[in-house]
Parts: C-alpha cells; sequence; structure tokens
C-alpha cells in the first residue's frame, strides 16, 4: 500500500506500524521482511527471528486491543495474521526462498523437468515398479527401496549444501542468476522429497 | 497509547469472567486482583454438573438439583451436550447408542433434542449451563457479568467453536475469546515463572482427550503443537462399566435393563462411585439396587486397568504425533501438566509419566485448572494480566475441494493464530457469474475424509469470457480458531459479496432469533434478581420495624421521631412493587436511618431489663 496519513490523526504515517504523532496501529503491510525489520536476505539467524516474533506478537496480539476501537481491533488481527504467516514463511528456509522468488518475479509452482537430475529420471522408472510391487505384497523389494531411501536422503543433503551457497551468494550480490539457480535446486529439492514420502508411505504400509 | 483511547480507571472496566464449559461439569472463575479464583455455586459447590433438566413446572434447572432429576426424570434430562456441539445427525449415530439423547429432528444443519415437551438445539442446552454460571458469577461479584473467556477442546473444529460462541450469546455473554482447555491449564500453572522450557498438557477429560506442547519463553506461551480426540473421555471408561454391570444384570436377573432410563442412570452413577474410588483403592464393590433387587459386584483395580488400557492406549497416540509435529522428543519435554478428572486414574499418570519420562505435575486440582486458566486469559483481555501472552494454534488443517474430490490445503494445522491465506479463483465458463467454493477441515486427502465447513457462494461476478475473472478470496482463522472469509473482485477492485451455508451448526439469523427468544429472561434476569433480594431485605426491615411498632419505646418516641419512621415505611412500601431494586434499597436505608433513634432506645431498655434481672 502507498504511504498514506494515520486513519486517526491524520499525520502522515509513513509506512510505520503505529503513527509515530498519536500511536494508533496502522493499517499493516504485507511485506513479511519489512514487517519483520529484515534486509530481504535468504540467510536468516532462526533466534534473531524468533526474538522480533516475541517482540512484535506483544505488540499487535488482539488480545492487547481488546478494549480499543473497532478500526484498531480489526487491523490488530490484520497485523498480527501477517505476522504469524511472515513468521511461518521465514523461519523455514525453503518457503522463505520460494518467498522471495515470487516477490522478484519468478513464476512459481510449474515442475520443471529440466531441472530434475538425469540420473533420478533413469531411477524412478524402476522405483515405480519396486513400489507397486511392495504394494501388492512382495516384501523382497524392501531392502531395495530402503537402499533408494538413503540415496535420496544423501542426494537431498547434496541439493541443501548447495542452496546455503547459492543463498549465500545472492544475500551479496542480489544477481538475478542465482535466483535461477536458486529456483532449479528448490524444484530437484521437491522431486526428490515426494520421492522420499512415495517410499516412506510404501515401507510403512 | 493512542488518543483515542479514554482510560476509565478501573470504574469503567468491565469484569471478563474465564469458563471452563466441561463435558460432565462446568466452572466460572475470575481474576482476584493476583491470582485466579473459582466462583462456587448457589450451593457452594464449586463444580456446576453440566446437566440441564425441564421441571414439571416447564422450569428449567441446571447443575446439582438437574442431576438429581436425572435419576429420577431422565426423560426430562439432558448431560454432556458438549458432545453434540457443532455436529450434524450423522456424526452422532454412535453417541445415541451410549447416550440418552433424544433426537427431535435434524434441520438442513442443526441438530435438535427434546427435553421433555421441549425441543432445544445443543448451543440453547449450552446456554442454560452459561446462564447459571452467569448468575453464579454475579451473585459473588455483586456486579453484572457480560463478558467471558470461554474454554473448549484444543481439538473442537470451527462447527464446535462456533457452536460453543452461539452458546455464549444465547446466554447473554459477548465472548471476548475461545481459548484452548490445554494451553489455558499452562497459563493457569504459571510455569513460566519458574523457568523458560517445553511444556506438555494432557487434558483428559469426561468426554474429550487433548494434548498439546507449548514453549515458554519470556512470558510468551507458544503453543508448537496440538491434538486429540473429541470423543475420547472419562465417559468412555464408565460405558465399559456400565456394558458389563448391564450384561452381569441380564444373566443374573434375566431381565435386560438397558432400555430403562431410569435403572441406567442409577447403575451409571453406581459404576462412576466405582471408578472415583479405584483411583486410591485396591478393590471396590459395584452396589446397585433397583427395584428391591440387589447387584454387587468386587472389582480389583487390576481387572479396571487390564479393561481401560485400550482406551488409554487411545490416548497415547496423539501424544506421540503430536510431539513429532513439534519436532521434539520426549527428552526434549521439560514438564508435564495433567488436567482433566480422568487424569486421577493412577493408571493413566502412569502412562503419562512413561511417555513422556517426566514426573507430572499435579499440584493444581485438575477438575480446576482449565477454568483458573480462562481467568488468567480474562485477565490478559482486560489488561488486568500484562506480562504473559498467548500464542495458539489451529488443530486442523484448512483446505478447499478442487477436482474430483481431492481436497488442496491452504493453513496446515499447528499454525499459529491469527493464520491467513489468499487463493484466487476464476470462472469455468463464459459468462458465469458465481463461483462456489467448499471449505473443508482435516487431515485428509479426500473431500469425504475430510469435515465439511461451509460452502461459500460468490456471487454477482461481472460476466466475462472463462478464466478472465479474478476473485482473491482470504481465509483467516481468527484467535478464536475460527474461520472468517473475505473476498475482492481484482479486475473491479471492489469487495465481492459471498453467501456463506455453514455445513453444520446454527446460521446468524438462527441464533438471533435464539437471543431473541431468551432475552427477556436473560436481559432481565440480573435485575429481577437484584430485585427480589432487596424485597427478601425489605421484608425482614418491615417485620422488624413492625414488630418495633408494638413496643413501649416506640410510644417514647418524639412525635417527630415517629413521623420521620412512618413517612419512610410508606415510603418503601410505595417503591416495594416498582422495578428498581436500587430505589428500593434506597428507601432500606432511608428507614434503616430512621429507625436508629428506636433502637438505640429498645436496645436500652432489655439492657435495663437485663441488668434488673441480675443479681449483682
Amino acid at each position: 500500500m502507498q504511504a498514506g496519513r494515520c486513519w486517526q490523526c491524520e499525520k502522515p504515517a509513513e509506512n510505520n506500524l503505529f503513527c509515530k504523532f498519536c500511536n494508533s496501529l496502522q493499517r499493516p503491510l504485507t511485506d513479511y521482511y519489512t514487517f519483520f525489520g529484515l534486509e530481504h536476505k535468504l540467510n536468516l539467524d532462526n533466534a534473531d527471528l524468533q526474538r522480533r516474533f516475541y517482540q512484535l506478537s506483544k505488540l499487535l496480539h488482539p488480545d492487547h486491543y481488546t478494549r480499543r476501537a473497532q478500526r484498531e481491533r480489526d487491523y490488530s488481527l490484520e497485523a498480527t495474521a501477517i505476522l504469524n504467516d511472515g513468521y511461518r514463511i521465514l523461519r523455514d528456509p525453503v518457503k522463505r526462498a520460494e518467498y522471495i522468488l515470487a516477490e522478484q518475479g519468478f513464476e512459481g509452482g510449474e515442475q520443471r523437468t529440466k531441472d530434475v537430475p538425469p540420473e533420478l529420471l533413469e531411477e524412478v522408472f524402476e522405483l515405480n515398479m519396486a513400489l507397486e510391487e511392495l504394494v501388492s505384497g512382495d516384501a523382497s523389494v524392501r531392502p531395495q527401496l530402503e537402499e533408494a531411501r538413503g540415496r535420496f536422503r544423501r542426494m537431498q543433503r547434496e541439493v541443501d549444501d548447495r542452496l546455503g551457497a547459492l543463498y549465500t551468494q545472492w544475500d551479496e550480490t542480489k544477481q538475478r542468476e542465482s535466483l535461477e539457480e536458486v529456483r532449479g535446486e528448490l524444484n530437484r529439492r521437491k522431486y526428490i522429497e515426494n520421492l522420499i514420502t512415495e517410499v516412506e508411505k510404501a515401507l510403512a504400509a | 497509547m493512542g488518543t483515542f483511547q479514554i482510560d476509565f480507571g478501573n470504574a469503567g472496566k468491565q469484569r471478563v469472567v474465564g469458563i471452563d464449559l466441561g463435558t460432565t461439569n462446568s466452572l466460572v472463575a475470575y481474576m482476584d486482583v493476583t491470582a485466579p479464583k473459582v466462583i462456587p455455586g448457589e450451593d457452594g459447590e464449586p463444580l456446576v454438573p453440566s446437566v440441564v433438566s425441564l421441571t414439571g413446572d416447564g422450569e428449567i434447572i441446571v447443575g446439582n438439583p438437574a442431576l438429581q432429576a436425572l435419576i429420577t426424570h431422565p426423560d426430562r434430562t439432558i448431560y454432556s451436550v458438549k458432545r453434540l456441539m457443532g455436529r450434524g445427525i450423522d456424526d452422532v449415530a454412535e453417541e445415541l447408542k451410549l447416550f440418552p439423547f433424544r433426537v427431535a429432528g435434524s434441520g438442513e444443519s442443526v441438530l435438535k433434542l427434546s427435553l421433555g415437551e421441549k425441543i432445544f438445539s445443543p448451543p440453547e442446552i449450552s446456554a442454560f449451563i452459561l446462564r447459571q454460571l452467569k448468575r453464579n458469577a454475579e451473585a459473588a461479584l455483586g456486579e453484572e457479568v457480560r463478558q467471558a473467556v470461554i474454554t473448549v477442546p484444543a481439538y473442537f473444529n470451527d462447527a464446535q467453536r462456533q457452536a460453543t460462541k452461539d452458546a455464549g450469546r444465547i446466554a447473554g455473554l459477548e465472548v471476548l475469546r475461545l481459548v484452548n482447555e490445554p494451553t489455558a491449564a499452562a497459563l493457569a500453572y504459571g510455569l513460566d515463572k519458574r523457568r523458560d522450557g517445553v511444556v506438555a498438557v494432557y487434558d483428559f477429560g469426561g468426554g474429550t482427550f487433548d494434548i498439546s506442547i507449548l514453549r515458554l519463553q519470556e512470558g510468551i506461551f507458544e503453543v508448537l503443537a496440538t491434538g486429540g480426540d473429541t470423543h475420547l473421555g472419562g465417559d468412555d471408561i464408565d460405558n465399559l462399566l456400565l456394558k458389563i454391570g448391564l450384561e452381569d444384570i441380564e444373566s443374573e436377573w434375566k431381565q435386560d435393563l438397558s432400555g430403562n432410563g431410569e435403572a441406567v442412570q442409577t447403575l451409571r452413577r453406581a459404576v462412576i462411585r466405582a471408578k472415583h474410588e479405584l483411583s486410591t483403592m485396591p478393590a471396590v464393590t459395584i452396589q446397585f439396587d433397583y427395584a428391591g433387587r440387589q447387584y454387587r459386584r468386587e472389582l480389583t483395580r487390576a481387572v479396571f486397568e487390564q479393561l481401560i488400557q485400550p482406551t488409554i492406549e487411545r490416548t497415547l497416540a496423539p501424544c506421540r504425533q503430536c510431539m513429532s509435529d513439534a519436532g521434539l522428543e520426549p527428552e526434549q519435554i521439560d514438564e508435564v501438566v495433567l488436567v482433566g478428572g480422568s487424569t486421577r486414574i493412577p493408571l493413566v499418570r502412569a502412562s503419562v509419566e512413561r511417555l513422556f519420562r517426566a514426573k507430572p505435575h499435579t499440584e493444581l486440582n485438575p477438575d480446576q485448572v482449565v477454568a483458573l486458566g480462562a481467568a488468567v486469559q480474562a485477565g490478559i483481555l482486560s489488561g488486568e494480566v500484562q506480562d504473559k501472552l498467548l500464542l495458539d494454534v489451529t488443530p486442523l488443517s484448512l483446505g478447499i475441494e478442487t477436482m474430483g474430490g481431492l481436497v488442496s490445503k491452504i493453513l496446515h494445522r499447528n499454525s499459529t493464530i491469527p493464520a491467513s491465506a489468499t487463493e484466487v479463483f476464476t470462472t469455468a465458463v463464459e459468462g458465469q457469474t458465481n463461483v462456489l467454493i467448499h471449505v473443508l477441515q482435516g487431515e485428509r486427502e479426500m473431500v469425504k475424509d475430510c469435515r465439511s465447513l461451509a460452502r461459500f457462494d460468490l456471487k454477482g461476478i461481472d460476466p466475462a469470457p472463462a478464466g478472465l475473472a479474478r476473485i482473491e478470496v482470504r481465509f483467516l482463522i481468527d484467535a478464536n480458531g475460527i474461520l472468517n472469509v473475505s473476498a475482492r473482485d481484482i479486475r473491479a477492485g471492489k469487495e465481492q459479496s459471498i453467501e456463506v451455508k455453514p455445513s453444520y451448526g446454527l446460521t446468524d439469523d438462527q441464533v438471533e432469533a435464539m437471543i431473541l427468544e431468551s432475552i427477556d429472561k436473560a436481559q432481565d434476569d440480573f435485575q429481577e434478581r437484584q430485585l427480589r433480594e432487596a424485597r427478601v431485605e425489605a421484608d425482614a426491615i418491615l417485620a422488624a420495624v413492625e414488630k418495633a411498632r408494638q413496643h413501649d419505646a416506640y410510644f417514647d418516641l418524639e412525635e417527630d421521631d415517629r413521623g420521620l419512621i412512618t413517612r419512610a415505611l410508606n415510603e418503601l412500601l410505595v417503591v416495594y412493587h416498582g422495578s428498581d431494586h436500587m430505589l428500593v434499597r434506597a428507601k432500606i436505608d432511608q428507614l434503616n436511618h430512621a429507625t436508629m433513634k428506636l433502637a438505640e432506645t429498645m436496645m436500652n431498655t432489655a439492657v435495663n431489663q437485663a441488668l434488673k434481672g441480675t443479681k449483682i
């Protein structure tokens, strides 16, 4: 939203959470980083984030606005929802990166096969057969699936390592190419994660 | 803070009470300066049994008197109604086998029960209990009570929460907040004062089971995860014992009593007593006398424990899931708190201790701890308690129906509330002017396995080619765990109208109608009681003055003083039949004042007479 005036005292609100003239709660901003008072970075210190979350909760929570004007009560609910939504996104390194990607205009959602490791594509066909056999009661494929799970987990850790390096790279350079790479790794990660979930589901059944 | 805010001081502050609306018992508590306190009922008992009965005169009675009526008039009495809150006829088929609820029919969305010759919805029955608690609080505090915090099982879904809120409204209470029972218990324990850490609250009540895991830090109670079963409680244990008793009796007496309401209620009481005694004794005898016959059965704790083991096991699975959701191992749980009457059972305590590897807290009365916590939350809302803040979560994931009967999750369970999610909807065919959104709650993937919350109809969309419309729908779960939906037409840049059809529960209009129905009573209740009490007081002083006027001392008074008394007496009689209790009290005071000299003289005479009769 554009910088407007305080709804209460009508002095310039300058996008602050509270009007610096009359201290009434303003309609909250929706950018999570700005809301938490943080720079747009992919690497975040989770302990610091939690501190900010607690501090802002104490300031904004609807519990502290029950005796206020309806408008402030509404803004408090609004602001706390944004705070909680933001905390949920920002404390998770994957969701955080997806948030930045969306903010930087990357289309999200679609599975792009070019991001999937080629060696995996070969394996998936074989994996699906083993999964089917296990579901139909053939326990002999169990060790094969357990081994596959171990391999996928290793791959996931490798992806995470690469992501860590890319996060730092983007934080320092803010170059679009780094984000491009981040998106590729995230898609790979998601693909591997789905495979692990499927294997685990079959093994647990 | 803001210029708009006016500090009225204490005088202008409304009292907020905390209410535990339980399956078996209900309680009301308030913040007494620094500590929460339970307010006892008319009979002096802190627990008000959640039982409602309709007398032959058409009067509603609640609590212990209704508990008596449960035996004498089971067909005019309802208990454990919490099990039916926010539920549809299909949900309760199982309950109906075990509980003598008399379903009077089910309209489109709401279940109705018959109580004697009258018909009520579960929120209306609960409202009777709430009104009784409101009355108890008003009598104890000497002021009208209009705002409350009410506790609900953490695992209650949207419809069950909404039904509880409706019950409050029908009872004439503004429900400022619904608080989850286990979280309330954590507040009551004030564990934050001791140290920062992780606490598990195991809440095993009469009809529901909840588990919550919280992180306490700097006065913030952050719920990390919650889980439970809204249909698992002490009632289930009673039913196990009841079934054995009925089977025994059938084989011993050659008589099936299961269809006999009065006999079943008497036997239920007997097995509940046995259950309670088994918490402290190694063996008990179930004693049941009916129609001149006797049934006796020895029950050892060992046999009892064997019987209830599977029930207790059912509480442990949600505990394990909850720990995993919170990303914690048992070793990381610093403290365990026990809540609910069923945690008095030694096997329950032992099982919890084994699971969490920590000795559970039992310092606070497990029947009262939730109400005490509700009072603390009430204090937070009214500003009396300033150093605590509760951050709770939604217990169930929120989703919308997509193609093929699948549910697409938009907010996951254990998200801190308030929480929101935004989805953009469009049209599928050219010229389409409305879009139907089906909202569900639950963890499963198929629509049929989740709980339908409501259908939202986005109406009045401008006709356009398919897929061009862009309607942004915002789903917001508020601090009570209740869903609010708003929609905006992005292209037109205007608010979009929504018609809501709740799948279960009362529509706003229905609640309004029920409020109207009960409003005369609810609103006048307080005034009327004040008036009644003032009249009782007036009766006492009128009788005393009448008697005093026969006394010699009265005739010894000055003419003026006698005149003052007569005038005050007449004025009291005039206002006595009015409706203003304040006026009655003022005139009582006036009469008291006018008769002061008379009382003094009478007292002197009495003393003198007494002295005369005393040997010195």
